[in-house]
């Protein structure tokens, strides 16, 4: 539309062998209980892929293991070709190097279930809080784009409220204005639309499939039988830790081969 | 009453609250910063610094400001040639240092558990959406983790000053003059203490209601968030002013 929101949209990359990411027979267990058992998972640049999967399949846990919000027992995660690094310590696994860390984090941006906008800014203070304070760009530049990603998600009218003032619709596109805001190589939605009331559902999710058709690299969680099919360009459907069916949608919404995917398909119509 | 006598009374007494603010606001602000530490040792889930942090509350919480004071100002005496060694004397022989020393060190603990309870009350999911954009350390608790847990903290801490302006008055005891301090005076000189005790009770009350306001008026500075926008409903604002 605008030549800002060109301006805005990542290059896409001519002859990048590494791909976005890249993710090695990832394994994770809280307590006792194994949430992930050995998930590979790789995305190009430009990728859309959906993550499907029951309540508990570890669909979740495995994005927030990609910007290590959660920390993987095992396995191996590379962002862009960089390797995170990891270290054993008395509690398990850990970062072996927070600075590494930080410095992925702020490629890789997250939009979050239930919107986690921060309550004691406003929207335009949340956009632009990580491009000052992390990414230590000019403040005057990150206002000018935060509007401009604020008009593009429609909510530049709301600039000066604060978050508990809007419906959930609206943070959540708020949200995705936050995670723009870092020219994030890759995005990560943590079930995007789940916490919105069903009217409220479509208006993010108009926003989430410009965002496909700009060519940027995202990774979905959702229960967005529709978004799966239509955006995506790939479905990864887990169940109980491990990658149960894999393809582009059209392959396996018409043609499932797993058992289980067709039972999930189906109770999802 | 002799309405006369208590008009002199006040402006005996009002000499007295430079000192009292002064008092009251030295040991807010040290104890604050004594605090802040405390309330990280307790968080910090390292247990010999939440040990230690735990016991100075108990025992600081648990004995009364009077026997602080009183141990401080007597009891650090016995130990002169050490501190004398250490070049602390100076403040220990001042009986200011002496109420500024135990007024901080018993708001210090009072404080850690407001500020602590505020620490702990911020919401986890904004911790987390400050770690995945890349925030962590100091930079993550300045701005966010600390932000928020002052807006939390704020009202409990607005009682807290206001006991401490009013624990000054234990100060008097080791003969600071202060407004209670020149109360006590003014009775031994004209026997009248109905009349000297509700003066000075006035003036106390007078400081807390302006400290009051002032906590509010930051109280509602800090947290537009939790009003309604100013462009909605204009009508519903104004019955509320």
């Amino acid at each position: 539309m605008s030549n800002g929101v060109a301006a805005l949209s990542p290059h896409v990359a001519s002859s990048e062998a590494a791909p976005a990411v890249s993710v090695q027979n990832l394994r994770k267990s809280f307590g006792s209980l194994e949430v992930l058992k050995g998930v590979s998972l790789n995305a190009r640049e430009g990728d859309v892929i959906s993550i499907l999967g029951a309540s508990g399949s570890g669909k979740s846990t495995m994005l927030r293991c990609i910007n290590m919000l959660e920390v993987p027992d095992s396995g191996e995660i590379r962002i862009g070709g960089e390797t995170i690094g990891l270290k054993k310590s008395r509690r398990g696994m850990e970062p072996a190097d927070q600075r590494q860390v930080d410095r992925i984090r702020s490629r890789v941006a997250m939009v979050f279930q239930s919107f986690n906008l921060w309550s004691h800014m406003t929207i335009l203070e949340n956009v632009i809080e990580a491009p000052v304070h992390v990414q230590k760009r000019p403040k005057a530049e990150c206002i000018a784009e935060a509007e401009e990603l604020l008009a593009k998600v429609g909510i530049v009218d709301k600039r000066n409220q604060y978050p508990s003032h809007l419906s959930g619709g609206q943070q959540q596109r708020a949200a995705i204005a936050r995670a723009l805001a870092m020219h994030p190589k890759v995005m990560l939605f943590d079930e995007p639309t789940s916490a919105l009331d069903p009217e409220l559902v479509g208006e993010v999710l108009r926003v989430m499939r410009s965002l496909a058709e700009e060519g940027r690299t995202m990774l979905v969680v959702t229960h967005e039988m529709g978004f799966a099919r239509d955006v995506s360009n790939r479905v990864v459907f887990l169940h109980k830790g491990v990658v149960e069916e894999e393809g582009a949608p059209a392959e396996v919404f018409e043609a499932p081969k797993s058992e289980r995917f067709k039972q999930f398909i189906s109770s999802h119509r | 009453m002799d309405f006369a006598f208590m008009r002199d009374t006040f402006l005996t007494l009002i000499g007295g609250v430079p000192l009292t603010l002064n008092l009251a606001f030295m040991a807010v602000g040290l104890g604050a910063i004594l605090a802040l530490l405390l309330a990280l040792m307790r968080i910090s889930g390292l247990k010999v610094l939440n040990w230690p942090a735990q016991a100075y509350v108990f025992v600081f919480r648990g004995t009364p400001l009077l026997v602080q004071i009183f141990l401080i100002y007597y009891g650090l005496g016995q130990f002169r040639p050490t501190l004398q060694e250490w070049g602390l004397w100076v403040f220990f022989r001042e009986p200011y240092w002496c109420a500024v020393f135990a007024l901080t060190l018993n708001t210090a603990a009072y404080a850690s558990e407001i500020i602590r309870g505020g620490l702990q009350s911020v919401p986890h999911n904004q911790v987390e959406a400050a770690r995945a954009c890349g925030m962590s350390g100091f930079l993550l608790f300045r701005r966010i983790v600390f932000p928020i847990a002052v807006r939390q903290a704020l009202p409990a801490y607005g009682s807290e000053i206001i006991l401490m302006v009013k624990a000054t008055s234990l100060a008097s005891i080791i003969t600071m003059m202060e407004i209670t301090g020149l109360a006590a005076k003014l009775i031994s000189q004209s026997f009248r203490a109905v009349e000297v005790f509700v003066v000075a009770g006035l003036i106390y009350l007078v400081l807390n209601f302006i400290i009051t306001r002032i906590i509010m008026a930051i109280e509602w500075w800090l947290s537009p968030h939790l009003r309604r926008p100013p462009a909605v409903e204009p009508r519903l604002e104004a019955a509320h002013v």
